[in-house]
């Protein structure tokens, strides 16, 4: 309001000329938070729409009967409890995110630093080459190791059989089908820890190391005392990141095992969609997809935490 | 003994630092080379595959790890002319565009919003934006499910042009907040006095300095939408509307005999575009990415 005296004393604008409606709403316009609110508009009505909103009629779906006549309260729920696959499926859940996950963080911090090790020249093209598994589309490079791990043409059994090693049924035993899926996850995910690591090692200021380097520090010793507490915020960052992200895979134990042999490799993700979709349960699929939902948002507090410290920092 | 005991270790310390570098080097090569074949194992053995006849597949005594003796087109000529491929393709191609264009007009206004106009609530709606990012599709497929069939669009790519913001949208607008912060303050202020509207300043100044991360952007809502595949694979169930991830493992994958060196053809084209887009653009997106990542 204050800007209108000022400018009147200069020149009356187009809009103040035009009748007073008019120049209400040319103001109005001309407001910085009505133009910021009209730019954030369409960003709200995707994120409340499709996404919370949707989230949102998840937990009522999860409330209703089969057919979605009825509303029964937690019933769906209790009778997941009482179904052993439904255990099963939490319990492969755990091992799959986590073991992929640790082990996609230390094969992306040895890789990291291997290519940091390198002649700074050579550094762009080893890394575009790691990074490849990560931009192939998951279900078509999953389909790749679905074939080399085939029960009978199996290269890998071929390799083996030419040192007279065992037949191994990779898919169709479930240890070995856990640890295929398990191994098909950490070559998809490893590249991202290494380009998010390999970020951070360059971040870190050469001075310390040149410091500890002075002070007789050996490589072990400088990675222990100078490299993984200046990264430990990244570190973090992305191994939640990455738990959310593995922990709601669908695609891998889709393609490789279809949750087989007899549900031993299913996960939340491919559980529900078994239930919701195929068996066209919608209410029980949505009440097993929640269950997602306590490690998505404990994961995300940190996550959250981290990202304020980190621009608390800067 | 003194003097024995101490000739070693002197040497140590004088002229092995540049060998004791090399030979770091050197085991550097050699773990990295170990690491690439294992990352290289499948897109490698899948062109190997794409190469061979049916025929040759399936002979046990040849070596699966050789290219073929005698190379084969007959899997591309039959994916292409005997199955849906070319129509997956297709739908994959017209969803993608509209949905990065949709996407990128969604997300940078918005992000100039959140991140450079500073109006009340937008610290909290930048931080709310960034967590509905990790609420994934394999929560969100079953009431988007009813609410896809809801709107009558099930079965059909148009559906897939409506849900696939959902995974772009979020992290596209993360990026761009993150690169318009990094603006310097009196870009702007130059423009205000020169009278520029906020639009005009988006336009002329905001989008053309942070381009970079504009490409990173995009490249990433490209990534996720061509890859997509629970959204896919719940809504759609008619070839002619399928897309390529979903269509290649449904209908190709199927029956009693699989055809491996098609099916391996129709991955391997499927995977082509991102592997072009990365070869170029990959600076772009690894900074866009990371930028995230080391300073906020």
């Amino acid at each position: 309001m204050s800007e209108t005296i000022p400018r009147r004393l200069v020149t009356p604008t187009p809009a103040e000329t035009s009748g007073a409606l008019k120049g209400s709403l040319y103001r109005l316009s001309r407001r910085r938070s009505t133009t910021a609110f009209l730019f954030a508009l369409p960003l709200l009505s995707v994120v409340g729409g499709l996404i919370v909103y949707p989230a949102l009629y998840a937990i009522y779906l999860s409330l209703l009967n089969r057919t979605q006549t009825k509303f029964i309260g937690f019933g769906n729920y209790a009778f997941l409890f009482t179904r052993d696959t439904f255990w099963a499926v939490v319990e492969q859940s755990c091992i799959f995110a986590l073991t992929a996950v640790i082990l996609k963080a230390l094969v992306g911090i040895v890789t990291a630093h291997l290519v940091n090790n390198l002649p700074a020249k050579g550094q762009r093209k080893w890394r575009g080459m790691l990074l490849i598994p990560w931009v192939i589309p998951l279900s078509l490079s999953t389909l790749g190791w679905f074939w080399l791990l085939d029960p009978t043409y199996s290269a890998f059994n071929w390799l083996f059989a030419q040192i007279a090693g065992p037949r191994i049924p990779w898919l169709s035993e479930p240890n070995w089908a856990r640890f295929c899926t398990i191994l098909v996850n950490v070559w998809y995910g490893a590249p991202f820890f290494l380009i998010m690591y390999l970020a951070a090692l360059k971040s870190v200021p050469e001075q310390l190391y040149e410091a500890a380097a002075i002070d007789g520090a050996s490589a072990w010793q400088k990675f222990l005392h100078i490299t993984l507490p200046m990264m430990r915020n990244v570190i973090a960052i992305t191994v939640l990141f990455s738990l959310i992200v593995t922990f709601a895979n669908y695609d891998i134990v889709r393609v490789l095992t279809s949750g087989g042999p007899r549900n031993t490799t299913h996960i939340f993700a491919t559980w529900a969609f078994q239930l919701g979709i195929a068996s066209g349960d919608i209410p029980l699929g949505a009440s097993v997809s929640l269950f997602m939902f306590p490690i998505l948002g404990v994961s995300a507090i940190f996550i959250l935490r981290g990202v304020r410290r980190r621009g608390r920092e800067v | 003994m003194n003097a024995a005991a101490e000739l070693p270790q002197r040497r140590l310390f004088g002229g092995s630092l540049r060998r004791n570098r090399r030979w770091a080097l050197a085991a550097s090569y050699f773990f990295l080379v170990l690491f690439a074949i294992f990352f290289l194992i499948p897109p490698y053995y899948q062109l190997v595959t794409a190469t061979k006849s049916s025929a040759e597949i399936s002979n046990q005594t040849t070596d699966p790890w050789l290219p073929s003796f005698a190379p084969t087109s007959e899997n591309i000529e039959e994916l292409w002319n005997k199955t849906d491929f070319p129509i997956y393709l297709r739908n994959t191609a017209l969803v993608t565009l509209c949905v990065v264009a949709i996407t990128m007009t969604i997300a940078v206004p918005a992000a100039f919003s959140l991140g450079r106009m500073k109006f009340w609530g937008s610290g909290i709606l930048a931080t709310g934006v960034f967590l509905t990012y990790l609420v994934p599709d394999s929560l969100l497929f079953l009431p988007l499910f009813k609410i896809v069939g809801s709107l009558g669009l099930l079965n059909s790519y148009w559906a897939l042009v409506l849900v696939y913001p959902t995974l772009t949208v979020p992290f596209c607008t993360w990026i761009m907040i993150g690169y318009f912060q990094s603006i310097p303050k009196e870009l702007d202020e130059a423009a205000l006095i020169d009278g520029a509207s906020h639009l005009q300043m988006l336009s002329k100044i905001f989008i053309p300095v942070a381009l970079p991360g504009l490409i990173a952007a995009t490249i990433f809502a490209f990534t996720v939408c061509w890859a997509a595949f629970v959204y896919p694979m719940a809504f759609i169930f008619s070839s002619d509307q399928q897309v390529l991830t979903a269509g290649t493992i449904t209908t190709l994958v199927k029956g009693d005999v699989y055809q491996w060196g098609m099916i391996m053809t129709a991955a391997l084209i499927g995977a082509a575009p991102p592997l072009v887009v990365y070869a170029f653009l990959m600076d772009y997106y690894i900074a866009g990415l990371t930028s995230g990542a080391t300073k906020g």
